[in-house]
């Protein structure tokens, strides 16, 4: 596999490793992928204000699977909630240059972007338990 | 930008040309450049004599004889003229044959090619460390059956399946018994008499030779083997295989053999003990390793582990500079984990998670201590950011969450 300059930048320094308390009342929090599928996706987002504040990931995963959680949290923050549902994975296959058989990599973030917002909105419409999609 | 320290570490896949091995070839290739089938001069009869003492070194060097060796491009044909050509060959003994589900591609594939044309194939699962059953086996056997082909040495997992007990059971049960010894030839002893071996597979580029030229034996006596031929022509090679024989690459790999013949004993045992220290080396410096295969039966040469939490290719990506192999599906065209580790039932995760290091003739302490540091290193940056490793430090099994599958 040969990778564009952007994907091994992001695995060599990943961006905003780490988690976030995932019970607290402004954070969001996505987890997509299983082990067995070779990739599994753990993005959170914490709001402030209707703004995303801060976002982090972990990513069990390939190269182009940790790229593109890392590009999905550095583009999260400072985005609004609306500005955030419009990110496409599209988008992260173009800024990274992912080929082809990568693409699903893309996608889980996509759904991992979903996934932390949609917690995010339940918990702040007062729903206790975390959200399944 | 090349990182100063390369270190090869993927022997199963290939090895480089013993510079001796070389030398061997080098005057075969302008000098003595005749066409071993040229039969009316001398440029012929000194290309013929080169192959026939090649042939005939081969042959004694697993107990046969020079006029059981044909010679092929590598150890893909030989398995396919073994499969194929037995099967058209023995057609009116039966249409079943028997192999096992860690086989080389090179094997199934041909089988898998048979059963469309009407064959019938009973595929051995193994056990958690690559083993056939036995008694299995011995069952499977049926009146119909024309050939079982188990390999000798696994090409992932590196274990080494009885080859001696499996000929004896083929004897017994009058069936023939065909061996893909690719990971084996040179390295592990093997004695056609001695293990009922009829046919037997081998590639010069897994033992210092070069790549282009295989072989493969097919017994002549007691019982002889008989082979269609699936390459038309000239009828060389007694008409098991057609096509101009590449004479420097049959003098090489006879070379080739020679040398790991000379010291087989003390190269494996020296090729165990860096294995070993490497394997000693990454179970100490980290927690949550598996090793797949046989630990105690298997190529001297071979360590597949596993790293749990950590992707394979991922892996592959940090440590710069270390050439090994992934079971993880990412390094496959297909998208799906290896096959074998499948096979053996532990699991996807752990499949996506394997890393096969394979030492040779030319791995030295240093690049074995290299390798570990930095394979260490590399599991460690990536179960930092693994989601899997921090959910199990949380002490959540794994195997309880639901996953969302994609």
């Amino acid at each position: 596999m040969v990778y564009s300059d952007k994907v091994i930048d992001h695995y060599e320094n990943p961006r905003n490793v780490g988690s976030l308390d995932k019970d607290a009342m402004d954070v969001g929090t996505g987890i997509v992928g299983a082990p067995e599928c070779g990739d599994v996706m753990k993005l959170q987002i914490q709001v402030e204000g209707g703004v995303i504040k801060d976002a982090k990931f972990k990513t069990f995963g390939c190269g182009s699977a940790i790229a593109s959680s890392s590009l999905a949290t550095e583009w999260l923050k400072g985005r609004t909630i609306a500005e955030a549902t419009a990110i496409r994975n599209v988008d992260i296959v173009e800024e990274l240059a992912l080929p082809p058989v990568k693409i699903h990599c893309s996608v889980l973030a996509e759904d991992a972007i979903k996934q932390a917002l949609a917690d995010y909105q339940n918990k702040q419409k007062g729903a206790s338990a975390p959200s399944e999609d | 930008m090349k990182p100063s320290l390369q270190v090869y570490l993927d022997y199963q896949a290939t090895t480089p040309v013993d510079p001796r091995v070389l030398e061997a070839m080098l005057p075969w290739f302008s000098q003595s450049f005749g066409n071993a089938a040229s039969r009316n001069h001398a440029f012929g009869w000194e290309a013929e004599k080169g192959v026939e003492e090649a042939r005939k070194s081969m042959g004694a060097a697993i107990g046969g004889s020079g006029r059981e060796i044909v010679f092929t491009s590598g150890a893909t044909e030989s398995n396919n003229i073994a499969i194929l050509g037995v099967a058209k060959m023995y057609v009116p003994k039966g249409k079943h044959l028997i192999t096992c589900s860690t086989e080389h591609k090179a094997v199934l594939d041909p089988m898998h090619a048979l059963e469309q044309d009407g064959w019938e194939v009973t595929v051995l699962g193994v056990n958690e460390k690559g083993h056939i059953d036995l008694e299995e086996l011995r069952a499977a056997i049926r009146e119909d059956t024309v050939l079982v082909s188990i390999m000798h040495g696994n090409n992932e997992i590196g274990t080494l399946h009885p080859i001696g007990a499996i000929g004896a059971i083929c004897r017994e049960k009058g069936t023939l018994f065909h061996t893909d010894a690719t990971q084996t030839l040179g390295k592990e002893a093997i004695d056609v008499q001695a293990m009922n071996i009829d046919l037997l597979s081998a590639s010069a580029h897994k033992i210092y030779g070069p790549k282009g030229v295989g072989m493969l034996y097919v017994r002549r006596r007691n019982p002889r083997v008989r082979i269609a031929a699936i390459m038309h022509g000239g009828g060389h090679e007694r008409g098991m295989r057609s096509g101009t024989l590449n004479v420097p690459g049959v003098i090489g790999f006879a070379k080739a053999l020679e040398l790991c013949l000379a010291n087989r004993e003390a190269d494996q045992q020296r090729l165990a003990a860096l294995r070993d220290r490497l394997q000693q080396r990454l179970s100490a410096g980290l927690t949550h390793v598996h090793i797949n295969g046989d630990p105690d039966n298997r190529l001297a040469c071979s360590l597949n582990i596993s790293f749990e939490f950590v992707e394979g290719e991922s892996m592959l990506m940090g440590m710069h500079g270390i050439a090994v192999s992934s079971g993880s599906a990412c390094t496959s065209a297909s998208l799906e984990p290896s096959y074998v580790l499948r096979a053996l039932g532990i699991g996807d995760e752990l499949a996506h998670s394997s890393i096969r290091f394979s030492l040779g003739r030319f791995t030295t302490a240093e690049e074995v201590d290299h390798a570990a540091d930095l394979t260490i290193a590399t599991v460690l940056k990536l179960r930092a950011m693994s989601p899997l490793y921090e959910m199990a430090m949380e002490g959540i099994d794994l195997s309880t969450v639901k996953w969302g599958g994609h």
